[in-house]
């Protein structure tokens, strides 16, 4: 019988490629169609923040850490504003705590939307980005309304916000909030049932639970493997306890299932949105009353000796945090997103370093791709919703 | 589950190592030696009390001036008992860390990285080389005796990695061989 | 009288005649600038400002810049979107030596510009060390307002430039 004689071809998607979400390089060797091997380099993207934010004082590490994961600016901030709060052992208001879900749901809300478009784009829905990101924009008019930045606003500060909420915030969020439900069942109607869509994404990528947590996946990853874990009903922050919602779920695993998951946890966050914008005050208390770290008004501080030397002390050499070490985690739109932070007692950190949960999806690519075809490597790709920024740090 | 019932649990599983548990302000953390590491993993991913399946993250801290300058730090989170627990290493420079690959995949790539930033050494890693910055870089940047801002002709051109010969020699070694079908 | 494209139109032989002349220089340049195709180039976080420029708010196709391009040798221009660590400089030249001429670069953000907020050992101190760039843009990330600000410049350049 004759031989036929083949060889395998290596194909490099390097680290510029439309759908590799970022700067990540692949180098698949593949028969045919098939990949029989995938080597994954990272690193192309690495920004040394975490030793840049050796050398900065505590507050001022809160744009740094923004920077990470540039999706969802916020969780970062918000993960590492909750570890100094620890380590000082401060207890925010409650009008603080909700503001702080609200706008740490709306950020969720913002970073699937970006993954639902860029995904179903990279699969060959390609007018799902321009929807998807028309909805972002209200989202961005939302954060340009409490900050003046649309996508890294360094709101959230250590002891509280940065000021108190603006004029016509209620009506912003209220009026994003009665759009949105029926924009994301128009997002539904596209792609749920559309038929090329299932085909590229049912049976693709399978993971199972046990090697979700093999590979440390916690997240919508693993929920969507049949695990229910997630950070605000396990170990609950801010005020989440007293919410209602549900934790979204599905157990085939595969590239569809997690798509499912994902659409079903942005139902979930507008149901915390809704919950949340009934119970804040339009004015009220933005910061708890610890003088240590937190500014005093403005006004005082033009009128006032001791105001006017506290602020001077804030802004100048920074607070100090309680020498010890903490880690916070937090449920990001990636998965378990933590800071571990270690402190000296003085005004600068000593380690900042935050757990990327990009970083274990990348490292688990390799064992999921291999053996499928080149074409699903992109829908598995951007079923893990993975972020350069944070993977590389 | 605070320190002292986790210490508890592991002395009767692990015999002849010595925990020490350390204060915090948030779960439990415990210094371990570096020889009765694996065991202590393999302990607390099995034992029906302790369970903890998942491998949250491998980082390190450097704190030089004091010997032993390095310390690696393990977070680990245990699903079914809703709890978390901090091991902690105590590492010297040159000193030698046993990976925990074999318990939990997910260690790979946090010991590379730990690796590239602090230079300690993972003995038994399959693949230990660096992953964040790039392969011919000279020096461990987390350290803290290595400068912040450096001061270093960007490289624009990538040398060729592999000569002629392995070229050919991959080439002959990546032919599949697949009978006709008659 | 002078049209925009500096022409005049002096047909000799019927006024009514539909006619213009110009240089040749001057129609290349106004098909170059006004079919300027960028490549797909985004690093970090400027990418995601970037892809909300070509949304549908601030519609980048009215500008000529109609699709982003895979491949950089289909492309014209090259828009640095992020931090370019030093790993990846390598690469970058790569995909600029790869663009046919006439090619040109935007620097978008700060981090591309000098460097940004990462003054340390990780990241290039400014793109211009590696390709040579024809238009900053400030920003952190800069809003889409400032980048199509910053291609309006461009198409303006390349109408004074010399074929």
């Amino acid at each position: 019988m004759a031989e036929l004689r083949t060889e395998t071809l290596t194909v490099n998607m390097g680290p510029q490629h439309p759908s590799t979400h970022g700067v990540l390089r692949l180098v698949l060797e593949l028969d045919g169609e098939t990949i029989r091997s995938a080597r994954t380099t990272i690193g192309y993207l690495h920004t040394g923040i975490e030793k840049t934010a050796e050398q900065k004082k505590w507050q001022q590490v809160i744009p740094l850490v923004e920077r990470m994961d540039y999706l969802a600016a916020q969780s970062n901030s918000l993960a590492y504003v909750l570890g100094v709060e620890k380590l000082l052992g401060l207890e925010m208001p409650t009008r603080v705590q909700d503001i702080r879900v609200l706008l740490a749901e709306l950020q969720r809300l913002a970073s699937h939307l970006v993954w639902l478009g860029t995904h179903a784009m990279e699969i060959g829905a390609v007018s799902m980005l321009f929807y998807a990101l028309r909805e972002r924009e209200l989202l961005m008019n939302i954060n340009e309304l409490i900050a003046g930045f649309r996508f890294f606003p360094s709101y959230f500060r250590v002891g509280g916000l940065r000021e108190d909420l603006p004029r016509g915030f209620h009506d912003a969020v209220n009026a994003f909030l009665a759009r949105f439900p029926g924009k994301l069942d128009e997002y539904e109607g596209l792609l749920t049932k559309n038929d090329m869509f299932r085909r590229r994404t049912e049976g693709v990528g399978v993971l199972t639970q046990e090697e979700a947590m093999g590979w440390g996946l916690v997240g919508p990853i693993a929920r969507a493997s049949g695990s229910d874990y997630d950070v605000r009903k396990y170990f609950p922050y801010l005020t989440y306890a007293t919410y209602d919602f549900e934790v979204a779920t599905a157990t085939e695993g595969d590239v569809f299932a997690r798509y499912r998951t994902r659409i079903k946890e942005m139902r979930e966050s507008w149901k915390i949105c809704t919950q949340a914008i009934a119970r804040i005050t339009p004015t009220g208390v933005h910061a708890c009353n610890d003088t240590r770290v937190v500014p005093p008004p403005k006004d005082k501080v033009y009128t006032e000796m001791e105001a006017l030397i506290q602020h001077f002390l804030i802004y100048s050499q920074g607070f100090t945090v309680p020498a010890g070490e903490v880690y916070v985690p937090i449920e990001g739109p990636r998965g378990e997103h933590g800071v571990y932070l270690v402190s000296d007692g003085t005004n600068r950190p000593w380690r900042v370093k935050m757990r990327p949960p990009s970083f274990m999806a990348i490292q688990a690519l390799p064992s999921i791709i291999e053996g499928g075809m080149i074409a699903d490597v992109i829908a598995v790709i951007g079923s893990n919703d993975v972020v350069m920024g944070d993977c590389d740090r | 589950m605070d320190a002292a019932a986790i210490i508890d649990v592991l002395t009767a599983l692990v015999p002849g190592a010595a925990y020490e548990p350390s204060p915090s302000v948030d779960f439990a953390t415990l210094y371990v030696a570096p020889d009765r590491l694996v065991e202590t993993c393999q302990a607390l991913r099995d034992a029906p009390a302790l369970g903890f399946n998942v491998l949250i993250e491998i980082t390190a801290a450097d704190y030089l001036p004091r010997q032993p300058r390095f310390e690696v730090v393990y977070h680990l989170l245990s699903i079914p008992h809703r709890s978390r627990v901090r091991l902690k290493v105590r590492a010297g420079d040159g000193d030698l860390v046993p990976t925990v690959q074999n318990v939990w995949p997910a260690a790979g790539w946090p010991e590379r990285e730990v690796y590239d930033m602090f230079g300690i050494i993972f003995a038994g890693h399959p693949d230990l080389r660096r992953i964040l910055t790039p392969d011919d870089w000279e020096g461990h940047p987390a350290r803290k005796d290595y400068p912040v801002q450096i001061r270093k002709a960007v490289q624009t051109y990538e040398p060729l990695e592999i000569t002629e010969e392995e070229f050919k020699a991959n080439l002959e070694r990546d032919r599949v061989r697949r009978p006709l079908a008659k | 009288m002078a049209n925009e494209l500096g022409t005049h139109d002096h047909s000799l032989m019927d006024p009514d005649l539909p006619l213009l002349t110009t240089t040749v220089e001057k129609v290349v340049q106004w098909a170059r600038r006004s079919a300027i195709w960028p490549a797909q180039f985004g690093l970090a976080c400027c990418a995601i400002e970037m892809m909300a420029m070509a949304a549908s708010r601030y519609d980048i196709a009215r500008f000529g810049a109609e699709v982003f391009r895979g491949s950089p040798r289909q492309s014209d221009l090259m828009i640095v979107a992020g931090r370019l660590s030093r790993k990846m400089a390598p690469a970058m030249r790569r995909v600029y030596d790869q663009m046919p001429e006439p090619k040109w670069v935007i620097s978008m953000g700060a981090c591309a510009s000098v460097g940004g907020v990462f003054d340390n050992y990780a990241i290039v101190q400014g793109v211009d060390q590696v390709v040579p760039v024809d238009v900053y843009v400030p920003g952190c990330p800069p809003r889409p307002e400032s980048l199509i600000y910053g291609i309006v410049q461009l198409q303006q350049k390349i109408a004074r430039s010399r074929s």
